[in-house]
């Protein structure tokens, strides 16, 4: 790995560095496979799918969050990134995003953006609403949070290990928006579950 | 088929309809606008749901496309083959077999199941756009969620006909939130939306619009208290299985004023006659 710029990589980049790390094996199947696990995960809240093996990684990345970055992310997206310099070296050479603050991202990937910190959309345009890509310990279906809502036939249940504190608090206030709102895609290891904003979710 | 990417689209293509699709379902209901692109086949054949199957579609899939509930009629076939060609995919005519469904106009008779995809061909993605010609306004009326002039339509269809004299196209609103055009699908068809256990998305090329109604979302059609919904459906049984539940289409026989009545699914009234006669 040649970094040669090993500074705190926020919201700014100063200057592109290059990266060994690589992308999908196979850029297009990948990404298909990837997307339909997303869309699965984003359909039925609460489901946890795996998305395809990224068998090398940038530090900083769990292989579920490197998978729908290069999944959705791309030059026309707005990111924000704070996963440490080499993931980010990473995100410019294999999605060429503009790099932003979380406030005016489309995409964001940052363990300390707040929810009600990103992007809503608005009323007109709630599809403009960020969606947050959120790095969590674990996630096991059958126990914990209580999901209700679209995509789901009665109840579903997850459970979130390393949730953000006051993210159900924050969560509560998100809902309360719809159709403006965050979604978020929860990343751990190479497993996702989605929460669109439609989703309610109660402490199980 | 050489030359093209898989599935015809680039993959910057893709991922933009791809981020389209994923808002159209955290969203239900609403119209979410994107670059439609222009395809091997003019608007109004089916480019919009062409975009979204080609977004959607892996190799593992099996894919069946109707056109009316047909699936032998000249744009089904076409379609078919197009996928076939471009992203070398198994192709079906029975619902059960297909993963993802492509249609114009109809919804399949026989329930679909949780692990299939229905794409939907839209030519007028707004159900508002007779009523009031301006986008800026019926974009307007949908964040204020303020749909009382449909009502009023409706109203009027009952003043003049005594009854709501809208069979096809039947406006819904999908999860107690947004109104909907079910695209021109009959009336008949419009239940089966209700908390359907398969993921809908709706794909309108020329208005470049994207929707999608997440599995076990309620979709309701338009009604009055007074005057509930009620799916029309012609009285007769099919000519060939003998249905009398499904959605019939008439077919004109001569010019002597000959007609039959015939299941619009081909696929389920292949599958009813092939019952009768074994029962036979």
């Amino acid at each position: 790995m040649t970094s040669p710029s090993p500074r705190a990589s926020g919201t700014t980049s100063p200057r592109a560095s290059g990266t060994t790390f690589p992308g999908f094996a196979d850029p297009v199947l990948d990404a298909q496979a990837s997307f339909r696990a997303v869309l699965q995960a984003m359909s039925r809240p609460g489901q946890v799918q795996r998305v395809p093996d990224l068998p090398e990684l940038p530090p900083g990345l769990s292989p579920a969050a490197a998978a729908v970055l290069l999944t959705l992310v791309d030059a026309e997206t707005r990111l924000c990134l704070r996963a440490g310099p080499e993931a980010a070296a990473w995100v410019r050479f294999h999605c060429g995003a503009p790099l932003v603050t979380a406030g005016a991202a489309q995409f964001v990937l940052d363990r300390e953006a707040a929810l009600p910190a990103l992007d809503p959309g608005t009323e007109e345009e709630p599809e403009r609403g960020a969606t947050l890509i959120l790095e969590v310990a674990s996630l096991t279906e059958g126990r914990g949070w209580r999901l209700t809502g679209p995509g789901i036939r009665d109840e579903h249940r997850l459970h979130v290990g390393g949730a953000p504190p006051g993210f159900l608090a924050d969560w509560t206030a998100n809902r309360a928006r719809t159709p403006c709102g965050v979604d978020v895609i929860l990343c751990a290891g190479d497993a996702i579950a989605a929460l669109p904003r439609s989703v309610a979710i109660e402490e199980g | 088929m050489s030359g093209y990417n898989f599935a015809y689209l680039d993959e910057s293509t893709k991922r933009m309809i791809r981020r389209a699709i994923l808002k159209a379902v955290a969203i239900p209901g609403h119209q979410v606008p994107f670059g439609s692109r222009e395809m091997p086949l003019p608007y109004g054949w089916g480019t919009g749901g062409i975009q979204v199957t080609a977004a959607v579609l892996g190799p593992a899939d099996v894919l069946k496309v109707i056109d009316q509930g047909s699936d032998d009629t000249t744009n089904a076939v076409s379609i078919r083959a197009f996928f076939r060609r471009t992203a070398g995919v198994a192709t079906t005519e029975s619902t059960e077999a297909a993963t993802i469904i492509q249609t114009r106009h109809r919804i399949p008779e026989r329930p679909l199941r949780e692990d299939q995809i229905l794409v939907y061909q839209v030519p007028i993605p707004e159900p508002l756009g007779r009523l009031e010609p301006r986008i800026a306004e019926t974009r307007r009326m949908h964040a204020m969620a303020d749909y009382g002039l449909m009502h009023v339509k409706l109203y009027e269809d009952i003043a003049r006909h005594g009854h709501i004299a809208t069979s096809y196209s039947y406006p819904v609103m999908v999860n107690s939130r947004y109104l909907m055009s079910p695209s021109p699908i009959p009336a008949f068809d419009n239940p089966k939306m209700d908390q359907m256990p398969a993921l809908q998305l709706f794909g309108a090329g020329r208005e470049k619009r994207i929707y999608a109604v997440p599995p076990y979302t309620s979709v309701k059609s338009l009604d009055f208290d007074d005057h509930p919904f009620r799916p029309i459906r012609a009285p007769h049984a099919c000519e060939l299985c003998g249905s009398r539940d499904t959605y019939l289409d008439e077919v004109l026989t001569d010019d002597v004023g000959g007609r039959i009545f015939v299941c619009s699914d081909t696929d389920f009234c292949s599958e009813r006659q092939a019952v009768k006669e074994a029962a036979e």
